[in-house]
């Protein structure tokens, strides 16, 4: 594939406005902006700081299992007639990506002098990392979650409350992720003298979703290391599942430069990039699903983890330039992928990157070649989804 | 906009003839006769009426206007006809409407407005505006007559305070205390701070709210700043049922408070 080129200033440092073209920004009440102000401050700092960085990557290493492997799938590649392989975010502690994000966030949270994290979680894989940094660093946790997805998603409760987390059920609004973030966002304001909001995707107010990006980015710059030495060059696709979108901003980050067709794949049902117009939501500017007035919009998924109703700025500004594009799977794909990568690798996936497998099964012969390399992060394991799966499927799956 | 607007006007003589401000909140839509519960709000001693237009995310807000906003959106309440119904309220003190930034956006700066001059809205305040975002919409609303609040909170260290004040239209809004609105049992000792601070950098009108609940409360914060919002206390009372009359009573209480 060739043709895409890198953009020039993709996904460089957003100006002191926190813009990505049209999109970003800082849409916080007064009594937020100076702690987005300190938080963007300590934040360039401590990336620019060796000590730092070598404290974060000795972590990721020793404490959360970086570098995480590629893996080529050979069954399901010669059955899609594609070549794919797989970023094993599934294989880092506690099972995602989100380790990435918050050991650096809760390394951050401790230089600012502050002792305690708040978080909202969808799925529950953002919180029980959250609350897994904060027990590695003595940090106190507190993690929203809606009623929904405490229903869904009742193991992880039960991680976050065994970590040392504290977690609250919200039963505002949707009892979603979308009001998981304003609860977060509510106890912020009241606490932020003392307390960190570590957001768990690439979203929010500047300078969230450049810094969550920053600290995903070593998902894309291993994997651009690896398809190096087992490709001999980048993919010709690069694919990642989005809700918020850290996994695939952490992904596109590293490809960026390259010719590689950039993929982004969101739940049908909560299709920011595809169905949403932009608006202004939890702190930033970006595509929405809402309606005439400006009412935020219910996503409706499989996956919890998938189940809010925008998408990161940057996404909607990759999208935009034509950098990226964006796609949608049915839960009914999703199941179909999540079975399949299952009985093909021996590789249970998440929920959430079964949705960018589903769009590689659909895609594979069609706008992706025959022989094509096909890179998916794999951004999280299926552990916690599998109840779910199971009550899905029925006996049917059981009985073949 | 030349010289002062309609809102900062009528709370600048009221400050001069010695009367301590009193701006209470209702949210539109949230009963049926919430209009009614405007009139009887002016009519027992407001100097301005707050009026929030309800949104699905009110990052800013407690559980009491929360729950008025979902009331209100399940009642079907729309941005246009909330705002339709205030033009014919006649509510004879100064409306400014309360909502967050995605309604205005959605609608577009220069149509909502419009749509807020044309109804005889005075002023609006849109909290999840930053002074760095506040200008598209700030703009349109000067060239609209509409005046824009803006707050200054605890953190807000002088230099922004006077940026913050130098944009503020009508009166400046002093966050009495950190987090979301709400009753509270006790009144934060910080809201003296941030009133001081607000008046080394303008002679606007100072109002404090967030957590200004009893007419006990808004008298001891009169005594630093000009006046006071109360929003989630009345709120809570017209949930509750007490219509009009409650309503009413219950500002002039605060009312008292005040003046006494």
């Amino acid at each position: 594939m060739s043709g895409h080129g890198g953009a020039p200033g993709a996904m460089a440092r957003p100006g002191p406005d926190g813009r990505f073209g049209e999109f970003g920004g800082r849409f916080v009440p007064e009594s937020l902006v100076p702690a987005c102000l300190e938080l963007e401050a300590a934040f360039d700092e401590a990336w620019a700081d060796p000590a730092f960085r070598r404290r974060l990557d000795d972590l990721l290493a020793h404490y959360g299992g970086r570098p995480t492997p590629l893996t080529e799938c050979r069954r399901l590649s010669e059955r899609l007639g594609v070549r794919v392989v797989l970023k094993r975010e599934d294989l880092a502690h506690t099972g995602s990506h989100k380790l990435n994000n918050v050991v650096g966030q809760a390394l951050l949270t401790e230089r600012m002098g502050k002792r305690r994290m708040v978080a909202e979680t969808g799925a529950g894989q953002h919180g029980v990392a959250a609350a897994t940094a904060a027990a590695l660093l003595g940090l106190a946790c507190t993690v929203f979650m809606g009623e929904v997805d405490t229903e869904r998603q009742a193991l992880n409760v039960f991680r976050m409350e065994l970590l040392g987390a504290e977690v609250r059920t919200v039963r505002s609004g949707s009892r979603t992720l979308k009001d998981a973030v304003n609860e977060a966002l509510r106890e912020w304001v009241a606490t932020v003298e003392d307390t960190h909001y570590c957001v768990g995707s690439v979203m929010g107010p500047h300078p969230y979703p450049y810094m969550v990006r920053e600290l995903q980015r070593v998902v894309g710059e291993e994997a651009r290391r690896q398809c190096e030495t087992l490709l001999g060059g980048p993919p010709d696709v690069v694919v990642a599942c989005v809700g918020g979108g850290s996994n695939a901003a952490g992904t596109f980050a590293g490809f960026v430069d390259t010719g590689a067709r950039l993929v982004g794949v969101e739940a049908a049902g909560g299709a920011a990039a595809t169905n949403g117009v932009p608006g202004v939501l939890h702190g930033m500017r970006s595509r929405l699903l809402q309606d005439e007035d400006g009412q935020i919009l219910e996503a409706e998924s499989i996956s919890a983890g998938l189940d809010y109703p925008g998408i990161g700025p940057e996404h909607a500004y990759l999208g935009a330039i034509g950098r990226a594009e964006y796609q949608v799977a049915t839960d009914q794909a999703v199941l179909e992928a999540f079975t399949l990568l299952s009985r093909t690798e021996g590789i249970i996936p998440a929920l959430e990157p079964a949705h960018a497998l589903a769009w590689v099964i659909a895609e594979a012969g069609r706008s992706i070649p025959p022989g094509a390399t096909v890179l998916v992060t794999l951004s999280g394991r299926g552990d916690k989804d599998v109840a779910q799966v199971k009550d899905l499927l029925g006996s049917s799956q059981r009985q073949r | 906009m030349s010289g002062p607007g309609r809102l900062e006007a009528a709370l600048r003589d009221r400050r001069a003839e010695g009367r301590k401000l009193l701006i209470p909140y209702v949210m539109a839509g949230m009963v049926a006769d919430w209009v009614p519960v405007l009139q009887a709000v002016a009519a027992a001693g407001a100097d301005a009426i707050e009026v929030g237009l309800p949104f699905s995310d009110p990052m800013l807000d407690g559980p009491v206007i929360q729950a008025a906003g979902q009331a209100a959106l399940q009642a079907g309440t729309t941005v246009a006809g909330a705002i339709d119904r205030l033009a014919t309220a006649d509510l004879g003190v100064p409306v400014v409407v309360m909502t967050y930034y995605n309604l205005v956006f959605r609608t577009g700066h220069r149509r909502f407005a419009a749509a807020l001059a044309n109804a005889g809205v005075a002023g609006a305040l849109v909290p999840d505006l930053s002074l760095e975002e506040v200008d598209p919409w700030a703009g349109a609303a000067d060239d609209a007559g509409v005046e824009t609040v803006l707050m200054v909170a605890p953190p807000t260290p002088l230099d922004r305070a006077r940026q913050l004040a130098r944009r503020a239209r009508g009166f400046l809004y002093a966050v009495a205390r950190m987090g979301v609105t709400g009753e509270r049992a006790d009144l934060d000792a910080e809201v003296s701070a941030t009133v001081e601070r607000a008046r080394q950098v303008t002679d606007l009108p100072i109002c404090a709210g967030i957590g200004i609940s009893t007419p006990a409360q808004a008298r001891a914060v009169s005594q630093v700043a000009d006046g006071v919002v109360v929003g989630s206390a009345l709120v809570r009372r017209v949930l509750e049922g007490a219509g009009p009359e409650g309503a009413g009573s219950f500002v002039a209480e605060l009312r008292a408070a005040l003046d006494g």
